[in-house]
């Protein structure tokens, strides 16, 4: 599986806008017992059949490489899923967009470490093209909320690399201050 | 201290702007392209997008864009890096690492000297765009 959750989730919205999605939201939210996350996209969806299929590792849609016989993004998230005592659930509509929704217990022992939230959220604002990008993320009571359009619209563009590294900085300070916030006790989350 | 807000983001970056337009007037935009499949994000391509981009933005190179794309064919070699500067032909380098990424930075897009042991070629031809 990924090496970290910011990895996987990183993963899922590439999936997302490579469906076409001119809209994706993510959603994590954080409790001591509970992670939960949802990515919800507009793009191109899944039929029942293509449904079944997509969490094997040897499935792959075929549209973007015609002859790869691998597609590894949702079956390295059923196994994160399955090695942390958590649950998935994968709702699709063909022509309307799909819900990647999974939780994980942040308790158990092979709970991948988080990873670096700022330069994930980062480089999800990094595609090319006009998609809007939805970031939620709540820890308890405290919560903080990123649209890619704000971000666009506040520092003019969000291609350059001093762009980018701008709102790096806005997103670390984003979290650093959901980490600080008072909220239902939690400890520190590793990175 | 607390979170920024997007008035002091957009401050910040009007200041920026305003020291660097002296500099980079004129100057061609070079565009660098990182890989995140599931194959690069699993290389380690996140780690060589933030050092690139930390680096490009410590040297305050402002005409500089740097995108993420999908997946380029080119699996056993990720992290993947296409880079284009005008004037240069266009390369791919392979296994790119944070460090690697940060001497591309240094060797192509600063002095225009390519970093030849890590050229790869061009995406792989049975991508669909």
């Amino acid at each position: 599986m990924h090496a970290s959750l910011c990895d996987q989730l990183a993963d899922l919205v590439q999936n997302a806008l490579e469906a076409g999605a001119t809209r994706v939201t993510l959603r994590v939210e954080e409790a001591p017992a509970r992670l939960d996350v949802v990515v919800g996209d507009n793009g191109c969806g899944m039929s029942e059949a293509v449904q079944a299929r997509a969490l094997d590792p040897f499935y792959s849609d075929g549209r973007k490489h015609r002859h790869r016989r691998m597609g590894l993004g949702l079956a390295f998230l059923k196994q994160m899923v399955e090695a942390t005592g958590g649950g998935l659930n994968l709702q699709s509509v063909e022509g309307k967009g799909t819900d990647v929704c999974f939780w994980l217990d942040p308790r158990h022992v092979d709970m991948p470490p988080m990873g670096d939230w700022a330069a994930t959220l980062t480089g999800m604002m990094a595609f090319p093209g006009d998609y809007e990008l939805v970031v939620e993320r709540r820890r308890g009571d405290a919560a903080y909320s990123i649209r890619r359009s704000e971000l666009i619209e506040a520092l003019g563009e969000i291609e350059t690399a001093t762009s980018l590294a701008m709102a790096r900085d806005y997103v670390a300070s984003q979290e650093e201050a959901l980490m600080m916030r008072k909220g239902q006790g939690h400890g520190s989350t590793d990175t | 201290m607390g979170a920024l807000t997007l008035e002091a983001l957009r401050k910040l970056r009007e200041d920026k702007r305003q020291a660097l337009s002296q500099r980079d007037a004129g100057k061609g935009c070079i565009e660098v392209i990182i890989g995140m499949g599931t194959c690069g994000i699993a290389a380690g391509a996140k780690e060589t997008f933030a050092a690139m981009v930390d680096e490009i933005s410590r040297l305050h190179l402002d005409n500089v864009v740097v995108k993420q794309t999908g997946c380029m064919g080119l699996c056993a070699s990720e992290p993947s890096v296409e880079v284009a500067v005008p004037g240069m032909p266009g390369v791919v380098y392979g296994k790119v690492d944070a460090a690697i990424g940060r001497q591309i930075v240094n060797s192509h897009i600063v002095k225009g000297e390519l970093v030849g042991e890590y050229l790869f070629d061009k995406p792989a031809a049975d991508i669909m765009k």
